[in-house]
């Protein structure tokens, strides 16, 4: 660095060098970008939730049934919020568990390439409907259907949206399963099929004990896909907070109440505004557990073939 | 004895076979639940499309895109809807693809095995993993409290990128990954710099790649709904932005970025939260709407990833 006298190819490459280094700065600063993101969604739900928690003690938060912000008495009983959420995901998972699992079963241990290159697309095209499409479809088509069978079901019920939720998560619990008995390798099959074992033993004995953890891992993500599920809730299960986890009620998610507060006018900085925020900070909680143990269980329990 | 011996042998056999028949049965039972399964999530899908298609059909109409909402049903029109949803996605693109690709770029060949791209990693597949409504609360706090930028197509625009962000990192990096590193150490042999082999060899290769991914995220963002309305979309919008294009110097303008607007997901929310059956007729409309958009650029990318597939050849 003493003297700068510089050789036209070494100049050449120090410019070349100088480059190099703002782009890979640049570059960086990108990849950075989801930490910022995910720094500043912790922060904004914390900042705006910790007023809301000097005013509502937290006790009172998780203990109380009763979610009334609107009311000269003011309830603020999260649990109102979670039975929502809780009943209408408790009914998805009873309709895609089974559904998602068998079409994982059957596409990896049943199907033909051929199959299966027609159908994973078709899967796909499912995961692609925008939820909006998704609450339409439970409040105009599925409710009333229910309602033929069961004449006392109220036009906003838990049960419709949450069939529907199920069957928008059939698709991720497909895939993921599917995927963890793909990864079973072809040995494990070839020595049940040589002891005489059929297709549907195979599956049931051997590959699916051995993928489990990427079962279990599809799951719980569905849970979370489940709990954060905002507009098929919020368009037909009523957006009436309410304690029950009696599913032809009418009930709101944690999701539908934000919804429902963002679509009337609360003035930046009351209470029933920071309402939302700690609302999402719950929900927050709930999904990146679950996240973290999906992805724990896939990792933990996979085994090493 | 042997005639003992010889009955019960037999007597195995044909429970041997009668087992092996009851599996044979099960082996086909289960098949044909599989095929039932399969085929009802196909049918609920088709149901799914022909339903809003038959519900909307009446809207299908030149005057259902050109007219504003309207009080009146029959007037209405999704005139604002399509117009704003198509700005917003403009912003999202050009903030999104970028940034992701960068993103991703980073992680793949420049980023060395430390905590800190862990750590970015982590960050990234956990992103993907948060529920969307999430994402319009932070935008709610931050870009339309903390930066002032008000509910504002910039803001929809930026909320929607930072959802789509993880797909195109996420897409970006597994087309990187599949060149062969030979690719690299060819270009580096005959003195390319780490850019030069970015530009100039990677980011082609694994062009399908990143393309499949901006696509099936801009699809998604387009059906978005929840974080658009959190953070305070109006949902009846009888104007239109400024347009971006004018027709004197310098005949770019940028004043739409700071106006109002609605997107069609919240169009279609809001006709379906009225009580008249005229008005969910609309909202029927808009979705067929909607869904086809997305059905056809999903579609788009799965076809555009099956040929990258096929046509590879290290």
């Amino acid at each position: 660095m003493q003297d700068l006298v510089i050789s036209p190819g070494l100049a050449k490459n120090f410019r070349r060098n100088f480059v190099e280094q703002i782009i890979e700065v640049g570059l960086l600063l990108s990849a950075v970008v989801a930490v910022f993101i995910t720094s500043a969604i912790v922060y904004i739900l914390v900042v705006e939730a910790i007023p809301f928690f000097q005013h509502v003690s937290l006790y009172d938060f998780l203990t109380d049934t009763v979610w009334t912000p609107n009311y000269s008495i003011k309830h603020y009983g999260i649990m109102a919020l979670v039975s929502g959420t809780l009943t209408t995901t408790i009914i998805a998972l009873i309709v895609a568990v089974p559904l998602g699992t068998i079409t994982a079963i059957y596409l990896s241990e049943f199907a033909s390439h051929k199959t299966r290159e027609t159908i994973k697309p078709i899967l796909e095209l499912l995961v692609g409907v925008p939820t909006v499409v998704f609450g339409y479809f439970a409040l105009m088509l599925v409710t009333p259907l229910i309602q033929k069978i069961y004449p006392d079901l109220t036009t906003f019920n838990m049960l419709g949206p949450g069939i529907v939720m199920g069957i928008m998560i059939v698709p991720y619990i497909a895939s993921v399963s599917e995927d963890a008995m793909r990864a079973v390798p072809m040995a494990m099959r070839e020595g049940a099929y040589a002891m005489g074992a059929t297709r549907f033993q195979t599956a049931i004995r051997v590959i699916a004990p051995a993928a489990t953890s990427g079962i279990v891992a599809s799951y719980i993500l569905a849970v979370s896909r489940a709990v954060g599920e905002t507009m098929i809730v919020a368009i037909a299960a009523g957006q009436q907070p309410n304690f029950t986890f009696n599913p032809v009620e009418s009930a709101a998610t944690i999701t539908a109440y934000i919804v429902s507060v963002a679509l009337g006018d609360l003035e930046h900085g009351t209470v029933g505004y920071q309402s939302i925020f700690a609302a999402g900070l719950t929900l927050l909680i709930m999904t990146l557990f679950l996240n973290i143990l999906g992805h724990w269980t896939r990792k933990k329990f996979s085994e090493r073939y | 004895m042997a005639q003992q011996g010889k009955a019960k042998s037999l007597k195995d056999l044909n429970e041997i076979r009668s087992l092996i028949k009851k599996h044979k049965k099960n082996d086909f039972l289960f098949a044909a639940t599989g095929m039932f399964v399969i085929a009802s999530l196909t049918i609920t899908l088709i149901i799914l499309f022909l339903d809003l298609i038959i519900d909307g059909y009446p809207k299908f109409n030149l005057d259902f895109f050109s007219n504003y909402p309207s009080r009146r049903a029959a007037r209405a029109g999704i005139l604002s809807a399509w117009i704003g949803s198509s700005l917003v996605l403009l912003v999202t693109f050009f903030v999104a693809v970028p940034l992701g690709i960068a993103a991703g770029v980073y992680l793949e060949e420049y980023a060395k095995k430390n905590w800190f791209a862990d750590l970015i990693e982590i960050n990234v597949s956990n992103l993907a993993g948060v529920p969307s409504i999430i994402y319009g609360l932070l935008a709610l706090g931050l870009f339309v409290y903390t930066f002032d930028l008000g509910q504002s197509i910039l803001t929809a625009g930026l909320t929607l990128a930072l959802l789509m962000l993880p797909i195109v990192i996420v897409s970006t990096r597994e087309a990187i990954r599949a060149i062969p590193i030979h690719i690299r150490e060819a270009a580096f042999a005959v003195g390319a710099t780490r850019w030069h082999v970015v530009l100039h060899h990677v980011i082609p290769y694994a062009y399908g790649g990143i393309l499949t991914g901006v696509i099936i995220g801009m699809a998604r963002a387009i059906g978005e709904t929840a974080p658009v309305i959190t953070i305070g979309a109006l949902t009846f919008i009888a104007f239109l932005p400024p347009s971006p294009i004018m027709p004197e110097v310098p005949f770019i303008n940028f004043e739409w970025l700071d106006s109002g607007f609605t997107v069609l997901p919240i169009q279609m929310f809001n006709w379906i939260s009225r009580p008249q059956h005229a008005f969910h007729i609309n909202a029927a409309a808009t979705g067929a709407v909607i869904i086809i958009l997305t059905a056809l650029m999903n579609g788009a990318a799965i076809k555009l990833r099956y040929n990258v597939r096929k046509k590879i050849k290290w």
